[in-house]
């Protein structure tokens, strides 16, 4: 008898805590891995050394030893002056990349002054209405020396085209600057909900941005395919691997489809992915985005370049997983995450603030979260060597059953027609919404445990940690300098430029040098997009739950 | 008491796309058999208070995590009165601190449930409001 036979019988002999072995995600786990779990998958076609295709232990050949990843916290708040400060504080904290949180009228590319802004305005991120805005933002920074991400997806053109135009009135050339572009629009049919126009208008934007940066902002990620939101609107880890990445096959074959060449644009394309609190599930995760999106770009794209086969990605501790109640202890949840995403290989991380459950993070908080991924990187020894659990016959398991489950959910896709039509028909938003309902049941039922929610509650806590306010004055601010830009640009030029957009958008050719032209005089976010809503209508959803 | 179902407006007005907590409260009303008309995202208070009315809705669920919820729960507030449906009840959820719910609770806006509140809780109060308004 076999010591695997003798301690099955022990294992079966022993009594178990009542308690669910389940995964977060509601994923099946053995109580034990071996070898046997595992053998199948030790082969050089599954694993490989770390910077060679398939990619699963990471994407460069020496990992953090070559560089740490980048830290980066996502801030926005208030007025763009108010937020540049925010980001000078990050970066005398020893933060080395910037991450740009606008507000929800900006993601929507309506202004401040639009009617449906009041009371948003600030709120949830920074207020950017013209290239105006964008000169406070970045006032004082270097964009040639630090990389920049925006959080921006509808607008997301005429955002970058603000942007570009904020570097050529710095003298900064456009090959130097380095960052990211959110760009990602078929999640938020599926989970963020912030678009404009129907599917294939933004698709095209996403297209042609994709073509004008190749040429022109060579290091520039026009897109950073996101699971992220998926994951927060509730899906399962499986779920948001396999919807990004399906959304990410989608972006490819649109591009291909007008007429780009996979080399030129995929080393581009970048992803995002959410660290939750499953510790193990995520890794696995995140070591199968990397080997599926190496596959399906070797095999099933023909990419010849390398470059173009690596799935480079964000990490972001979850926002879902943070409790107002006693929010001291998000600080140990997002340490755990955070350390996920590291073993998971990730490029850049932003980890959560305690006080997120409640409001934008305040000073201290973000320090606290900052250091979290310092002590990660320089204390806890995890990033001297690469890849830490690969072979373990868990992880190894897990990755695998990870990536079965996401082809599962591409042929579910495929059938329906693709990712646009799967959307239509409400397929990824359904799933997602079955999912959070029975995590919350499991929460309900104490299958699950959230502590300090469902169990170890402090009955009559009192809040202990201060939080920030974004007061009225904000808003009053931001629409008296949108007011002001307007008076002194030159708007005639503005008209004319916004008349060429609209006729521009009408036809076949790439808009970028359009919209850019329109962002050099100050044209607005909302002049743009009701110049475009013009041409391409706009989007309702079908509401269900 | 009417033999009829509860019945619960839930929306999400003004620009905040999160909808989890929106979809997972109305599932939750749902197998608990009430009826439920969800709206879905981007309501103005004019088009939430006219379903409202459309519906003849007992209860008006909004659910604001943008941290616009002062200028949206007292527009909707007004609005449900100036149109005679001042004896429903008008609660919700999301990020809301307590200094804010106290103010709309000051208002005649209902309890405001926050994250990790238990499904059961929600559905409990708005049974127990519903039981005393047919008293």
């Amino acid at each position: 008898m076999s010591d695997k036979n003798k301690w099955d019988d022990f294992y079966r002999a022993s009594e178990l805590r009542d308690a669910d072995f389940t995964s977060i995600s509601g994923n099946t786990l053995k109580p034990l891995y071996t070898k046997a779990d595992s053998q199948a998958l030790e082969g050089e076609a599954e694993l490989g050394p770390p910077g060679e295709y398939p990619y699963t232990r990471g994407v460069h050949p020496s990992m953090y030893r070559g560089r740490l990843w980048t830290m980066r916290q996502f801030a926005g708040m208030g007025t763009p002056r108010q937020t540049n400060e925010r980001y000078k504080f990050l970066l005398t904290k020893g933060q080395t990349g910037l991450s740009v949180a606008f507000d929800n009228p900006t993601l929507y590319g309506w202004d401040s002054d639009h009617a449906l802004s009041a009371g948003e305005v600030g709120k949830t991120g920074v207020a950017v209405d013209t290239l105006a805005d964008m000169e406070l933002l970045f006032d004082g920074i270097p964009l040639d020396k630090v990389s920049t991400s925006m959080t921006i997806n509808a607008p997301a053109a005429w955002i970058f085209t603000m942007f570009l135009a904020n570097a050529e009135k710095r003298g900064i050339p456009f090959a130097r600057l380095r960052g990211t572009l959110q760009n990602d629009i078929l999640k938020e049919y599926i989970a963020q909900k912030e678009w404009i126009f129907p599917p294939e208008p933004h698709l095209r934007l996403i297209t042609d941005l994709m073509a004008f940066s190749a040429e022109r902002v060579p290091q520039w990620n026009t897109i950073s395919i996101s699971g992220y939101h998926i994951r927060e609107a509730g899906s399962t880890a499986a779920q948001e691997l396999a919807f990004t990445l399906a959304d990410g096959f989608t972006y490819v074959e649109r591009a291909l489809k007008a007429g780009l060449k996979i080399d030129d644009f995929a080393p581009r394309l970048s992803f995002f992915f959410n660290a939750h609190l499953d510790f193990f599930e995520e890794i696995a995760k995140m070591r199968a985005a990397r080997r599926i999106w190496a596959r399906h770009m070797k095999e099933r794209y023909g990419a010849k370049n390398p470059r173009s086969w690596l799935c480079r990605f964000h990490v972001q501790t979850a926002g879902c997983s943070l409790t107002a109640q006693q929010p001291e202890i998000n600080i140990v949840r997002t340490a755990l995450e955070a350390l996920a995403g590291v073993l998971g290989g990730c490029q850049s991380l932003h980890t959560n603030s305690m006080d997120e459950a409640l409001a934008l993070p305040s000073e201290k908080a973000v320090e606290i979260a900052l250091r979290t991924q310092q002590i990660i990187a320089f204390e806890s020894g995890v990033a001297n060597v690469i890849d830490p659990l690969g072979g373990s016959y868990y992880v190894e398991a897990l990755t695998k059953d990870l990536e079965n489950q996401a082809e599962h959910y591409f042929r579910r896709i495929e059938e329906l027609g693709g990712v646009v039509r799967a959307i239509e028909q409400g397929f990824p938003q359904k799933e997602i919404t079955r999912a959070a309902y029975e995590y919350q049941m499991a929460l309900s039922r104490k299958r699950k445990t959230h502590v300090g929610v469902n169990n170890f509650v402090n009955e009559g806590e009192a809040l202990e940690i201060p939080l920030i306010e974004i007061d009225e004055t904000v808003e009053r601010d931001q629409i008296r300098d949108l007011a002001a830009v307007k008076a002194r640009r030159d708007n005639g030029a503005v008209h004319d430029r916004l008349r060429d957009l609209e006729k521009a958008a009408a036809g076949p050719g790439n808009l970028i040098p359009a919209l850019l032209e329109c962002s050099r005089l100050y044209a607005t976010l909302g002049e743009i997009s009701r110049s475009l809503t013009r041409v391409f209508g706009e989007y309702r959803e079908q509401p269900f739950f | 008491m009417t033999d009829r179902p509860i019945k619960v407006i839930v929306a999400k007005p003004g620009l905040d796309g999160h909808d989890r907590g929106a979809k997972v409260v109305a599932r939750a009303l749902v197998e608990a058999g009430m009826e439920v008309v969800y709206l879905g995202l981007r309501q103005t208070p004019e088009s939430i208070v006219n379903a409202a009315l459309e519906e003849d809705a007992d209860v008006v669920g909004l659910s604001i995590l943008s941290g616009a919820h002062l200028t949206h729960f007292r527009r909707v507030k007004e609005l449900m009165d100036e149109q005679g449906l001042g004896d429903r009840l008008l609660t919700g959820g999301g990020i809301i601190p307590t200094k804010d719910q106290e103010t709309l609770n000051k208002l005649g806006v209902g309890r405001l449930f926050g994250p990790g509140d238990d499904l059961r809780t929600i559905v409990d109060y708005i049974r127990t409001w519903a039981a005393a308004r047919s008293k």
